[in-house]
């Protein structure tokens, strides 16, 4: 297996068990528990993680991680910080596949090619760009050449023929948005993807993940049901917004997980 | 070396290095979509026709070409020649691209309408193109811009818009840009996204240049019509660009005009508390597109600064990145104080009183009217009329009202 995110998801489906993605703000409610923070969602029964890279005009992104992000930003964290928080992260897991995901600026401006190099070196797995769709796809290269996932969104909005060039272009897994809307909306409608996320399943070469809407136990069930992975943010990320220590981020971060995990137990055996 | 002008963007929004389609997956499809129809109406003569009706009609198009005698007199120098974008209806040259965004709106069935606004000027034409087509209207505003532009929003509400305010982030203009996008991405179906200056992803600097290029094509035809000649200088306030292409772009390929943007260095640039994304800013990706931005060294888009609202964005339509980079256009920095300045010398030599963005520019006509002779032209851009910038400038000078 070349890569961690290869490796997870082979593992997985020997377990007949869609993956759980939790996503969380780096430096968020408190920048020193990130990394305490990222095992936490281990012990909870995160199978990959999702690290958001805080953007002051993250456009795509609901009020609860928009505020996530303002928190980050208010204590000036940046991309030098969440490496440092991934090398100190692997040094204790070397198996849980991690994901960076933000917007493009950021990226460009600390330069890509040296992000490429330090995020590779730092153990980071893939790399999730909001605003960067397949169209621009040369911008984010040098990310691929270093041996980052290049980690593609697909929409209800998504043509036909854009969806083949994301199909072939995929790599780590497909990662497909419910609806037509920013994260944390209320609008998912398990049965009303279920047959489109079928069909991706069936055409694609990497695991279907599914994300935005998922807040709960039944809402992962229902989608794990038909996708490979579910990615769980916002309810998430409004969990620990207020958490009053790292102590306490890390106890809602296991609390939170635990019942999901347990409600994805065997979620494959129907296929 | 560029040998047409005229021939960007390319089919990706390309304008060399610059512009492009920065946004979310969701909006690609929309924005493909709006693409396909933008192109085919640009190439429909009734869509043109109609739109040159309304611009007659209903704008009050031509605006003239004014010789400012007296302010130039007083200066010494060269002749500065006003374009007169603040005799629209509605008083700026933001109507122009309102009235052709809307027009692709009803053309592609769309219904509800959203904009953001930061001044509020780009509101209330959208607002009143709206109106007139019996579409409804919601405008994004940051909710600092609500309390310091009160005039414009009740404007916007008189003409039956819904003004939503904005709380994230610095809640300015730039925030007022995000919420539309959310607003958009949530709305795709039956929702269309009139922005309000040449930014944004493609088709949007392109299609927003096209609906105000309108303002250098006439002025070029004046230009010889009156003068003989083309004008040796053009200025034009740089927000996020669109009066400013509006007037460059006829004269793109007149190798001999030079062409000079005005950016909003508010207190100074040293200062930090300024507007210029070109003369300071860095290419990055803002709100869509690859271009000059303002922004720290982590990349985060940092608070800007102008007495003018309309040039208070971190970033700036593509195409004057790439104007910049290929040296065809100079863009240079002026300070709420000199267009302040230029405002009160207008007002008093020539009777009119120029928005604070456009003052911008008239300062940048007189600082180079003093070294010119007086038989050279500078041409400069009358984006909008004062009356909205009273209140601000009232307060600036310790004035009760
Ligand atoms: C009168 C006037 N001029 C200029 C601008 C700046 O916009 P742009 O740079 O797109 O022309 C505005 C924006 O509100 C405006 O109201």
């Amino acid at each position: 297996m070349s890569n961690r995110i290869d490796a997870r998801f082979h593992a997985l489906r020997a377990h007949n068990r869609a993956a759980l993605i939790p996503f969380i703000t780096a430096g968020d409610p408190i920048p020193g528990a990130t990394v305490a923070l990222m095992h936490a969602l281990v012990d909870g029964g995160a199978d990959v993680i999702e690290l958001g890279v805080p953007f002051s005009d993250p456009m795509a992104d609901g009020p609860v991680i928009q505020h996530a992000n303002e928190r980050a930003l208010r204590n000036k964290v940046g991309i030098a910080d969440i490496l440092r928080w991934v090398r100190e992260f692997r040094e204790r897991d070397t198996g849980t596949p991690i994901i960076l995901m933000g917007y493009l600026n950021p990226i460009e401006i600390h330069g890509i090619e040296r992000f490429a190099r330090e995020a590779v070196d730092a153990g980071v797995d893939g790399v999730l760009v909001v605003d960067c769709p397949i169209e621009e796809d040369a911008t984010l290269r040098p990310l691929r050449e270093a041996g980052l996932q290049r980690i593609l969104l697909t929409a209800p909005t998504t043509s036909d023929a854009r969806l083949a060039r994301a199909i072939e272009a995929a790599e780590g897994y497909l990662y497909y948005v419910s609806f037509a809307g920013i994260t944390g909306a209320a609008k998912l409608s398990a049965q009303g993807i279920a047959q489109r996320v079928g069909d991706l399943r069936d055409r694609a070469t990497v695991p279907v993940a599914v994300g935005f809407g998922i807040k709960d136990a039944a809402s992962a069930k229902a989608v794990a049901a038909f996708a490979d992975a579910v990615v769980i943010g916002s309810a998430l990320v409004a969990t620990l917004a207020n958490a009053g220590d790292e102590e306490d981020a890390c106890a809602r971060a296991r609390g939170f997980l635990a019942p999901i995990r347990a409600a994805l137990h065997g979620s494959k055996n129907d296929v | 070396m560029v040998d047409d002008y005229h021939a960007f963007p390319d089919a990706q929004g390309r304008f060399g290095a610059y512009g492009g389609t920065f946004v979310a997956e969701t909006l690609i499809a929309p924005l493909e979509a709006l693409t396909a129809t933008y192109l085919r109406l640009r190439n429909d003569p009734s869509f043109q026709q109609e739109f040159a009706d309304d611009l007659k009609h209903y704008v009050g198009r031509p605006s003239p070409i004014y010789h400012a005698k007296h302010l130039s007199e007083r200066i010494g120098g060269a002749q500065i020649l006003l374009k007169r974008e603040d005799l629209n209806h509605t008083g700026a040259h933001k109507i122009n691209n309102t009235i052709g965004q809307a027009l692709v709106a009803r053309a592609m069935g769309k219904q509800r309408i959203i904009a953001e606004t930061g001044a509020g000027q780009h509101g209330v034409a959208t607002a009143t193109v709206c109106a007139r087509f019996g579409m409804k209207c919601v405008v994004y505003m940051g909710a600092v811009d609500i309390e310091r532009q009160k005039i414009n929003v009740y404007r916007m509400k008189l003409l039956g818009a819904e003004v939503v305010p904005v709380t994230s982030g610095s809640q300015t203009l730039k925030d007022a840009l995000n919420e539309a996008l959310r607003d958009w991405v949530t709305n795709v179906a039956d929702t269309f996204y009139i922005i309000g200056t040449v930014a944004g992803p493609h088709p949007y600097p392109m299609m927003v240049r096209d609906f105000n290029a309108v303002v250098g094509r006439e002025a070029r035809a004046q230009m010889l019509e009156q003068f003989g000649r083309l004008p040796d200088v053009l200025t034009a306030c740089v927000g996020g660009g669109s009066n400013a292409i509006g007037l460059f772009h006829a004269f793109l390929n007149d190798r001999d005009v030079r062409i000079i943007g005005a950016e909003a260095a508010g207190e100074g640039i040293a200062s930090g508390h300024h507007a210029a994304s070109l003369s300071a800013g860095r290419p990055g990706v803002l709100h869509g597109n690859r271009t000059y931005v303002l922004c720290d060294d982590d990349g985060q888009i940092t608070e800007t600064h102008s007495v003018s609202a309309g040039l208070d964005y971190p970033g700036v339509g593509p195409e004057h990145a790439f104007l910049k980079d290929s040296g065809r256009a100079e863009y240079v920095g002026v300070t709420d104080d000199e267009a302040l300045a230029a405002f009160h010398l207008l007002c008093e030599t020539e009777g009119i009183l120029a928005a604070l963005e456009s003052s911008h520019a008239v300062a940048q006509a007189i600082k180079l009217a003093r070294g010119l002779p007086k038989d050279k032209l500078i041409l400069c851009n009358i984006s909008g009329r004062g009356d909205k910038d009273v209140h601000t400038i009232a307060k600036r000078e310790h004035i009760e009202l």
